[in-house]
């Protein structure tokens, strides 16, 4: 499926060959995410490294002071960098570093709140020139800002939008159409963290009907801690992502990038 | 029956005021409230619905409240005539009970038996824990933990009604953190929750059920003022804003009207220790277009977009947002949005309670302090109508605290020139 993607945008073309290559070698795409500036400003570009050595696609969270999306993990993360200064136009400056360093595409989740105050325009601006390849935006449904996914486009970038296990048929058509990126479902119906014994058994039928509209490929989040887990979700879905595992393993003192890299011989499909 | 909820020409059909408003939520939202969209379009044309909602107003919060002329107010304004909206006359004690009644009816219709709600003085959290024992649905309220220290007394009013109060300690552990917590519960509980949300904020259909809720106080204002006065419109309106929902409720039954028939419309904004202090809820005043909790409106949020925390000396306005209608009202200039301080609102609140003998919340001593300088403005043959959206009970203690504080201080020795001595 993802061999016969029209890409719009180079973002997009970079993102797409990540999901082509991973499937390639029998995986399901991995994709870890991390806080800006967390642990802290200094320690994060290390913490960034070692899940870019794993990663097909790094997710990189712009810190938000009232992120509704998310569960106390990532919540207090995001305080913790916000406490150390890192925020909008910061987090962008560490991509840039990153982007000097790696090839892997790196994509950027961040409220829309943040995209508004910076300006929408000077955001994709600065976004570009860090080297960003897409946006993750988790309080955006495609239909309330028709603009945002034009803006990116034109700054080279693709946008991601969430499909959720209560989502409509009607609804997953419309956001499924709107991603460039690739498509985002949420496993549960829940903020992100890694709930105890959280169940994927929605996730097979929310992905066929996606499977139905998405032209780009389809990966799921939210609850996904493990190489077991990930193994679940890889044999339905293009894409893993894996966040609040990570930020437990910085603030446990674990060795990410171990981690991660028996995340990523989980996402291996048969 | 003869309840009747009102038509406005605003929102559009995707829930925006203008530019303000929409529904900037998680996904998994959307369908929920695509679905109570749906139960509330539908109740409020089911006689049934209003039926009842009409027999608790009346006979279970006590309305219609009172149009009390404050003689004593209005002689030492020295102008216009002031009345006030007795909303504190309702049982819990504020305008909160209206909506929270009436969203609790809806979430008993729709089949939802969890109802969940976000409060900061604790009046909403009251009226909700209220209207979910007196409706028989588990109830769970999110409050700051700054907030459950300034609120004890109706934290414990809560728990006595079977609420549980959950306690928020994240970001600034007020109001806007506690509505952060109410959501992200949602978001996870979605299928068998209702959210009773208290003001005219978050994601449509929200800002226009809650006002459509609350415009009660407004349309009783048009009766009670022909009946005094002999006509129906009074000359200019004050309210207390916090979110919004006590000001859009006596403001959008006459917001409407065509501009030469409108009366001056003020809402007043928390200013805290000043607007240019920093610490401040003035979001017309001292913020910009942004975000907050679903929807698109004035907020406090730096130049990065991430959120200032607000300061008032009462909970209730101690939110960085306001409602987006009340926006789009600033903006196109059918009401004015004035800031009133902490102190100002502390001096209102005694100036009320020795001349009428009312004890009112320090939200509502804000709009008592600009109504006053209003009406001193105006002739006396002129009418202003004060929202009393609540009564000063929940206050008390922290009120003495706070005049005791002021009385250390101006008890403290003044340092004296030494004495010298030949
Ligand atoms: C008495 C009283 N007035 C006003 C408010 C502010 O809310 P709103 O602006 O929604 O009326 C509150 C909030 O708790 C309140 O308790």
């Amino acid at each position: 499926m993802t061999a016969t993607l029209t890409p719009t945008t180079p973002g997009a073309a970079r993102i797409h060959a990540a999901f082509a290559r991973a499937k390639q070698e029998g995986r399901a795409a991995f994709i870890p995410f991390m806080t800006a500036g967390y642990p802290t400003a200094q320690a994060f570009p290390a913490v960034a490294d070692a899940l870019l050595g794993q990663a097909d696609i790094l997710e990189v969270g712009i810190p938000y002071s009232d992120p509704l999306g998310d569960g106390p993990t990532i919540q207090r993360a995001s305080e913790q960098a916000l406490a150390g200064g890192t925020s909008t136009r910061h987090t962008l400056a560490l991509v840039r570093e990153l982007r000097s360093r790696h090839d892997t595409p790196i994509v950027i989740m961040t409220y829309v709140n943040p995209i508004y105050a910076v300006g929408p325009r000077e955001f994709m601006r600065l976004a570009q020139e860090a080297g960003v390849d897409g946006l993750i935006l988790p309080d955006l449904p495609p239909d309330q800002d028709l603009e945002i996914a034009d803006l990116a486009a034109e700054h080279g970038m693709a946008v991601t939008f969430l499909i959720a296990p209560t989502s409509t048929p009607a609804r997953v058509k419309l956001v499924a159409e709107a991603c460039t990126g690739f498509l985002y479902a949420v496993s549960v119906t829940g903020v992100t963290g890694t709930r105890e014994g959280s169940a994927l058994n929605e996730v097979p039928a929310m992905l066929a009907l996606a499977r139905q509209h998405a032209k780009v490929p389809v990966a799921v989040g939210f609850g996904v801690k493990d190489a077991e887990t990930a193994a679940q979700v890889a044999q339905v879905a293009d894409g893993v992502v894996v966040g609040s595992a990570f930020i437990n393993a910085v603030k446990a003192g674990q060795d990410v990038g171990a981690l991660a890299a028996s995340i990523r011989a989980g996402c291996k499909q048969n | 029956m003869s309840l009747q909820l009102p038509t406005y020409p605003q929102p559009d059909e995707r829930g925006r005021f203008g530019r303000f408003g929409g529904r900037y939520v998680p996904e998994t939202l959307i369908p929920a409230l695509d679905e109570l969209q749906a139960a509330y379009i539908e109740a409020r044309n089911d006689p049934a619905f209003l039926n009842e909602l009409e027999r608790l107003l009346k006979d279970f919060v006590g309305r219609p409240s009172g149009l009390y002329l404050a003689q004593r107010l209005t002689e030492h304004a020295g102008g216009a005539k002031i009345y006030l909206k007795r909303e504190d006359q309702n049982y819990t004690g504020a305008h909160k009970i209206n909506n929270c009644l009436a969203q609790a009816l809806l979430a008993k219709r729709m089949g939802k038996g969890r109802v969940i709600a976000e409060t900061g003085a604790g009046q909403h959290g009251v009226a909700s824990a209220t209207a979910a024992a007196l409706l028989g649905l588990e109830c769970i309220v999110y409050m700051g933990a700054e907030d459950i220290r300034r609120q004890a007394l109706n934290v414990f009013r809560m728990k006595l009604l079977g609420a549980e109060v959950r306690e928020v300690t994240s970001g600034t552990s007020t109001l806007k953190d506690a509505t952060n917590e109410a959501i992200r519960d949602w978001v996870t509980n979605v299928r068998d929750t209702f959210y009773i949300l208290g003001s005219v904020v978050g994601p449509h259909p929200y800002p226009a059920m809650v006002r459509d809720f609350q415009s009660i106080i407004g349309e009783e204002v048009k009766v009670q003022h022909q009946a005094l006065e002999g006509r129906p419109v009074p000359d200019a309106i004050v309210a207390c804003v916090g979110g919004g929902s006590n000001a859009i409720g006596i403001f959008a039954p006459f917001a409407y009207l065509p501009e030469d028939q409108r009366p001056l419309l003020i809402g007043t904004e928390a200013a805290g220790e000043g607007v240019e202090s920093g610490r401040h809820a003035a979001s017309v005043a001292g913020g910009r277009i942004g975000v907050l909790h679903g929807a698109m409106m004035y907020l406090l949020n730096d130049d990065e977009g991430q959120i200032v925390p607000p300061h008032s000396i009462s909970a209730g306005l101690d939110y960085p947002g306001i409602g987006p209608e009340h926006c789009l009202y600033s903006e196109t200039g059918v009401a004015q949005y004035v800031p009133v301080t902490d102190a100002q609102a502390l001096d209102a609140l005694q100036l009320l309670t020795r001349l009428e003998g009312i004890i009112p919340a320090l939200e509502t001593a804000h709009a008592i302090h600009a109504a006053v300088n209003l009406a001193r403005t105006m002739r006396p043959d002129q009418t202003v109508v004060v929202n009393l959206s609540g009564r000063g009970d929940k206050d008390v203690a922290e009120v003495m605290r706070l005049l005791d504080l002021g009385r250390e201080q101006d008890a403290a020795p003044t340092p004296r020139t030494p004495e010298v001595h030949a």
